[in-house]
């Protein structure tokens, strides 16, 4: 169970692995912390002394340079060490086993770990395994869940329209195939979204699927985005193409690409969001990526508070529960 | 228990004090920082009573607790306001009971982190015995000799009362 591994037995964040089953008030707990992180990152010295004296290991198995800063940036800024690991570089290629190299960071007294790995549930696996002081961070895996992209997703979203709750969210391309599209569907809806709307073709949404989710599916962009207060562009998967579940990139592009005078169906005061990075012409056209009712590089900034947010949380529990 | 009150006259004397401190150190337009929560009731009250039209800052020391790994961060975390540069400003603390000295301590460090102010002083509502660091104030509202088990507790902001708490 997610959720038992996730929280200790005070109901706190003990690992960070999916937004799927935690309660509203952790997930808002990770908001309101993120807020004042958020000023941080204002000062001068851009620092605080949190996690002075902590290690933090980023086991990154899937390449990912924007992740992987923002983490290590984050981690910096609570005065935490950090090391980064890259499969190329890791004894992964050698033959060692992921529950190996875990065992040896942890060897030497690594505190945290931020997983990216192409298999769902690899930070799962590691979370099982960890000794009982060390935390572990999903930077997302395979399909699976990349909960802080939705939790910078949903902080930007309460930052600049104030609130979460009753607003009309679309979240448009390959929900499939997303991890941050399910994390996404998960927080928004514990944090009272009104209404989730989810924007593919049936290839890549299957009805059972949305039903699942709690999200309404619409097949034509038009109906996604007509009315909506938020409107959240997935990056596109290139290699899905060849699978052929999507058509070319010029015609998805003709199909769900958002250009002004398509968003023109969204409320005036709707704001458009990407996690990054964006392919121009391909979901998003230059003109609306870099217009007015952009949040895209905002989302960046937010991205390394809400990580704080959440790195804090998870180391900050106490000796009874960390050992 | 219910302490006795005489709360309005405390913050009278710290306001004199202040005056007077202010008169000594020939500063006309000081920078008052109140900590997070008590100490910016105070520093609202103080505010007031000097007339100061300077705008208040507020610290919250959450992210520099010295026992952070053991008890872990505070879920009622408040960003820390300072409306105006740090720098060569003559900065007067407030918070509302110094006991061990630790949160003054992490005040000062957040203070820095903004720039390097001139001068700091420390007013406090109530001081008490029990300091664990060399930290001392200028200005104290009252005195307090309370057994170590005893903790002094402000409820506000309307209107202001302490409570000392066994245990």
């Amino acid at each position: 169970m997610a959720e038992a591994l996730q929280l200790d037995g005070r109901g706190r964040l003990r690992h960070f692995l999916t937004t799927e089953g935690l309660p509203r008030a952790v997930l808002e707990e990770i908001l309101d912390t993120a807020e004042s992180f958020l000023e941080v990152t204002g000062r001068e010295v851009k620092k605080v002394p949190l996690l002075r004296g902590k290690t933090v290991a980023n086991l990154f198995f899937e390449p990912s340079t924007r992740t992987r800063t923002t983490f290590e940036l984050a981690a910096k800024r609570l005065s935490a060490d950090v090391l980064n690991i890259s499969a190329a570089t890791s004894s992964a290629t050698k033959g060692e086993t992921l529950l190996d190299t875990v065992r040896n960071l942890e060897a030497m007294h690594c505190d945290m770990f931020v997983v990216r790995h192409a298999a769902s549930g690899a930070a799962h696996f590691i979370a099982r395994h960890v000794a009982p002081h060390v935390a572990v961070i999903n930077g997302g895996d395979g399909r699976h869940a990349h909960p802080t992209q939705a939790m910078l997703d949903a902080f930007t979203i309460r930052r600049v329209k104030g609130r979460i709750e009753g607003l009309t969210i679309a979240i448009v391309g390959d929900i499939l195939h997303s991890r941050v599209a399910r994390s996404q569907i998960h927080a928004l809806r514990t944090l009272g979204a009104g209404e989730v709307r989810v924007v593919a073709p049936g290839t890549l949404l299957p009805a059972a699927a949305a039903e699942a989710l709690g999200v309404r599916p619409c097949r034509h962009l038009d109906e996604g985005l007509e009315g909506a207060d938020v409107v959240i562009m997935l990056r596109l998967q290139r290699e899905r193409m060849r699978g052929a579940l999507l058509p070319s990139a010029h015609e998805y592009f003709q199909t769900y690409g958002l250009t002004e005078a398509r968003l023109a169906r969204a409320r005036p005061d709707a704001i458009v969001m990407h996690p990054g990075p964006i392919n121009r012409g391909v979901e998003i056209e230059s003109a609306v990526a870099d217009g007015p009712r952009s949040v895209i590089l905002r989302q960046v900034t937010h991205g390394i508070a809400v990580r704080m947010a959440v790195m804090s949380m998870v180391l900050g529990r106490g000796a009874e529960e960390g050992g | 228990m219910a302490a006795e009150d005489g709360i309005e006259a405390a913050l009278a004397r710290m306001a004199e004090a202040l005056r007077a401190r202010l008169a000594a150190d020939a500063v006309a337009r000081p920078l008052m920082v109140g900590i997070h929560t008590g100490g910016v009731w105070v520093a609202e009250r103080l505010r007031r009573l000097l007339g100061l039209d300077t705008p208040l800052g507020t610290l919250d020391i959450s992210f520099y607790r010295d026992d952070f790994t053991r008890i872990g961060i505070n879920p009622q975390v408040r960003p820390s306001r300072l409306p105006f540069a740090v720098d060569d400003a003559y900065l007067i603390l407030v918070d509302d009971v110094l006991h061990t000295g630790r949160t003054v301590r992490a005040a000062l460090n957040e203070l820095f982190d903004y720039g390097r102010p001139a001068a700091v002083r420390l007013a406090v509502l109530v001081e008490r015995d029990g300091r664990e660091l060399p930290i001392q104030p200028d200005v104290v509202g009252r005195h307090m000799a309370l057994a170590p088990h005893q903790h002094v507790k402000l409820t506000g902001p309307e209107p202001l009362a302490l409570t000392v708490q066994e245990g």
